[in-house]
């Protein structure tokens, strides 16, 4: 067992650990931060992305002994006093989840490829997900979703995914 | 009187574009996966599977395991043999099927690699994992049956003791169900004065790839064992867990909490589910298994797998007389759920959108030792679909017409509607020329045809093709009578209740159980329009037996179709019974009021009250005329008369570099008649992953199989789902001819896009280099096999020498660690 400090959404946590453990493990068994889900075993669905000093990692692909010292952002952590961060605002405006189950881990990556580049143009945002695997959406509206979290859609009343 | 037709000033909800109630939740990370759930003292599952793809199992070692680390107890198929149930399929196709016993965990013979041979259970996931390393298996391996038209010829048994592969033959005759004339007959004559078309197409193996792995929890105790299940169908799988374990239904609650996607296959009851159960019963504990990815996509069932062999007849004007259509799918080594159904249910697709007098359809499933393969997106519609929209394409060749001119000179015209086919199904409502005319206009096919014929004439190394699709499909499965004839297991009827709470909150609980396809917004939607309350007001409970009682759930596109009916049923029966309360209320005759904005009012007054204040009169219950129940709340059961028929005209670009055989998508217009829209928010998400999933199947999923049984696309590595780079964004829009089956005149939309896209765009691939000698190319269309097809005039190139054995000692990527091969 190992000692480990770390922060998590804002809280200090300091916990014994197996050093084979991974993050994404201490997040969800220890911790109880269920928001972040497991879809693969191979680091090629992102599913568990989060963020460690504010980078986007797959956390299935980080040792939980790595982390220590050092802060982690989940999908629970974003929100703060009831409001939504602007990227969880516009994957439901633009309906860019079904099952959701693919959702946390794509909005954080979303959220570090805007951190990288405000204005992607749609092939950088494509290429921004690239390690993110959703089945339901088709990308379609993932993309708009990180376009409208860029300020680039007109708004418009029906939503206009329809196109 | 309809509770929709008389309002006024109040937007209805039908048809707006509504954000989901479901996405708080899901973008906070406050969902109820399975895998979240922890009970006190829960135990966790491992599995032991075979690496053989048929073995007898010799002896099974667990004295190892059983003494690591907080191992609790390991159970092998001999010790559980009689208590462990057994996997059931619920639709034989014939009386005489021949279906092999399918036990949760193998008893002495493992029929597919990746198959249960025992379960570890131990406090913690990682220690059950760590022990299942420990048990030690005998197996004396047997030869398997692995390709499915060797399989199909019996050499080699998947199961010896059925003495046969094949496990049913069956077929649809135009001439002998009085549905049309004799195809023999249409192909004789297309030999002698017109044309005939014959092909043969290989359906790949896909795996349905839902993201969240299956996870089940089952907790003992208490009165009921309680089940948490990754599911698509918690009503069917409760009503088999009961019926194959002896266990009383009562006494099983059965809980489907929110379900990462599904598409086919959670539509199941599985080994895991069943052997969780056992767990838990015998220990009296609470018990978790959630499988890991690799598990997922080896035990998981997989999809389509079909060899199609096709004769087209036609006249030499190009009008279709018949078709022929002689199908092998593999079953992989179990029957599943709906196993034989689903190549099946292609009978009445074939035909698709065409009017033809003959048709016959030729069924054989084939077991073979591979991976179960049952319902994926589509279920048997996109193969029929595959199959005669790319015949479309080659008979337009052959005509030396445009691939639309072909289709419309034979398809069904608007005004034939309602319109009984040669397969014998009536449809009821459609106009393809309306989406053809659409389609082309916002894809500008006469352009992109000229600027096709300009980059040819250049010869330009990187050709454009187009690609067309003018799909049907049945959706609304089903009605029961129907499924009855056909000696499916179950009826296809679906419920819903609606409770009127005393605070003027409504909930509507419905049968169906959603995993994605955002049910709580569309049928708050439906209810907030029938009965005049505030959407915000509307609950919607589903996915658990003891909440939702009744319900056939998701899966077929029924649940608007057939699930949202009897919502709309329900809602009418409260209205019924409000009615007389609130006559009384407003001291007035009931024939004085009306209904409308969810307020009954005494016509040419002002008064009234709302369907909410009634429900509040109805609680309370102080004043009540005579003899009416305290009670607003209504259930209803609806069963429909038959299925609902969407279709659309797809229209594919795809640019086809020749020299590197690498194929990208250029434009994609789909326009859908999926009847009436109650949100186009979902409607365009649901076709958007729809066409990606079809397109998937076009250019890059394939389950493959090396020669000794192993699936070497058994991890996201390999088995290459697309990604947000791989594909663009679409061009969607819709026409409208309400379906005349169901109140709404809606028709289904959550497997249109996958049907109808494979074929668009193996079209519009074939169609950029078939003038370099291509007619076919397998799919998918990988660069290698498009290359290869350009190169040589050939289809590609199959699978199986595509596959590379992982575990060979002279084989790369080998671990110089390990000390040889496994």
């Amino acid at each position: 067992m190992t000692r480990i400090s770390v922060n998590v959404d804002g809280t200090a946590y300091s916990d014994d650990v197996e050093p084979r453990m991974l993050l994404v493990h201490y997040l969800r068994e220890r911790l109880g931060k269920v928001g972040t889900v497991v879809g693969c075993d191979t680091s090629n669905c992102g599913a568990c992305t989060v963020h460690l000093d504010g980078k986007s990692v797959k956390s299935c692909n980080v040792l939980a002994v790595q982390a220590d010292g050092r802060s982690v952002t989940t999908i629970e952590g974003l929100a703060s006093n009831g409001q939504l961060h602007p990227v969880q605002q516009a994957f439901t405006e633009c309906h860019g989840l079904q099952c959701g189950f693919c959702t946390p881990g794509m909005i954080m990556q979303s959220i570090d490829l805007l951190n990288d580049n405000p204005q992607p143009s749609e092939e950088a945002i494509r290429h921004g997900l690239e390690g993110n695997l959703c089945r339901c959406t088709g990308y379609h509206n993932i993309v708009r979703a990180v376009q409208e979290a860029a300020g680039q859609l007109q708004p418009s009343s029906d939503g206009g995914s329809a196109s | 009187m309809t509770a929709v037709e008389s309002g006024t000033g109040t937007q209805r909800e039908i048809g707006a574009a509504r954000r989901r109630k479901e996405d708080q939740r899901l973008i906070t990370g406050r969902t109820r996966w399975t895998d979240n759930i922890q009970l006190p003292g829960m135990l966790h599952l491992a599995m032991v599977r075979s690496p053989f793809a048929h073995a007898m199992i010799r002896s099974i070692d667990t004295d190892a395991a059983k003494a690591a680390p907080n191992v609790v107890a390991v159970l092998t198929g001999r010790e559980v043999a009689d208590e462990q149930g057994v996997i059931a399929n619920a639709w034989p196709i014939t009386t005489e099927q021949k279906t092999p016993a399918h036990p949760p965990m193998a008893v002495d013979r493992v029929t597919f690699a990746g198959e249960i041979v025992a379960v570890v259970v131990a406090r913690s996931a990682a220690e059950a994992r760590d022990a299942a390393e420990l048990v030690d298996v005998d197996y004396t391996e047997m030869p398997a049956a692995l390709d499915l038209r060797e399989a199909a010829e019996d050499k080699v048994l998947a199961h010896p003791d059925l003495g046969t592969n094949k496990i049913a033959f069956w077929q649809l005759d135009s001439a002998a169900q009085g549905s049309g004339g004799s195809v023999d007959d249409a192909i004789a004559e297309a030999r002698a004065n017109g044309i005939v078309i014959e092909r043969e197409y290989r359906q790949q193996r896909l795996i349905p790839a839902f993201l969240e792995p299956r996870s089940t929890v089952v907790d003992p105790t208490g009165e009921q064992y309680t089940i948490w299940s990754a599911t698509q169908i918690p009503h069917i799988a409760r009503f088999l867990l009961a019926a194959t374990t002896g266990t009383p239904e009562s006494k099983i609650r059965y809980i489907a909490p929110d379900v990462g996607g599904g598409f086919g296959g959670k539509l199941q009851t599985t080994p895991e589910e069943w052997l969780t159960f056992l767990a838990a019963k015998r220990l009296g504990k609470p018990v978790k298994y959630t499988e890991t990815r690799s598990e997922s996509l080896v035990s998981g069932h997989h999809g389509r797998d079909q060899w199609q062999k096709l004769t087209l007849a036609a006249t030499k004007e190009g009008k279709v007389t018949g078709l022929k259509v002689d199908l092998l799918a593999d079953m992989g080594s179990y029957v599943g759920i709906v196993g034989g159904g689903v190549p099946v249910l292609g009978a009445w697709m074939f035909n698709a959108i065409y009017k033809f007098d003959a048709y016959q359809f030729n069924c054989t499933p084939v077991l073979t030792n591979k991976t179960w393969v049952d319902a994926y997106r589509g279920a048997g519609r996109p193969e029929a679909t595959y199959a005669i929209e790319r015949l479309m394409d080659e008979l337009a060749v052959e005509l030396g017409k445009d691939p639309i001119e072909v289709r419309e000179m034979n398809w069904i015209k608007h005004e034939e509607f309602p319109f009984t086919t040669v397969a014998g199904m009536t449809y009821d409502s459609g106009n393809y020329e309306a989406a053809t005319a659409r389609a082309k206009e916002l894809f500008g096919y006469d352009e992109l045809r000229a600027e096709q014929k300009r980059r040819r004439d250049e010869g330009d190394p990187v050709q454009l093709g187009i690609g067309v699709s003018t799909f049907t499909e049945m959706c609304g499965l089903a009605p029961s009578r129907v499924l009855g004839q056909l000696n499916y297991g179950a009826g296809g009827w679906e419920s819903a209740s609606i409770r009127m709470l005393a605070t003027g909150k409504v909930e509507v609980i419905t049968g169906a159980s959603a995993h994605g396809q955002g049910h709580e917004t569309a049928w708050s939607q439906i209810v907030a329009d029938r009965l005049g309350v505030p959407f915000e007001d509307i609950e919607v409970l589903h996915g658990d037996t003891q909440i939702s009682h009744r319900g056939m759930d998701t899966y077929g596109s029924r649940s608007l179709v057939v699930g949202a009916e009897a919502v709309v049923r329900a809602a009418d029966k409260v209205l019924d019974k409000a009615k007389p309360i609130a006559a009384h209320m407003l001291e007035a005759s009931e024939d004085d009021l009306e209904f409308g904005d969810g307020r009954f009012s005494v016509r040419g007054t002002d008064k009234g009250v709302t369907v909410q204040e009634v429900a509040m009169a109805a609680w309370h219950a102080h004043d009540l005329p005579e003899g009416v129940e305290p009670s607003l709340d209504s259930d209803a059961t609806f069963d429909p008369d038959t299925f609902s028929f969407p279709h659309g005209t797809h229209l594919c670009a795809a640019e086809v570099d020749t020299e590197t055989g690498q194929v990208k998508l250029r434009k994609y217009v789909a326009v859908d008649d999926i009847g009436v829209i109650v949100n186009p928010l979902i409607v365009a998400g649901q076709v958007h992953g729809g066409l990606v999933q079809g397109i998937a199947q076009a250019l890059w999923e394939e389950a493959v199989y090396d020669d000794a049984g192993t699936l070497v696309t058994g991890s996201f590595v390999d088995y290459t789902l697309p990604t947000a780079a791989d594909v663009i964004s679409f061009d969607i829009d819709h026409t409208e001819s309400p379906s005349t089956t169901n109140t709404l005149g809606t028709k289904g939309v959550g497997e249109a896009g996958t049907i109808a896209s494979t074929p668009a765009v193996v079209n519009a691939v074939v169609d950029a280099i078939r003038h370099l000698g291509v007619s076919d190319i397998t799919m998918p269309c990988t660069p290698q096999r498009v290359w290869r097809a350009i190169r040589e005039g050939s289809r590609g190139g199959g699978t199986p020498d595509a596959a590379q054995p992982h575990f060979g000692a002279d084989q790369p990527n080998q671990d110089p660690t390990a000390g040889g091969a496994q």
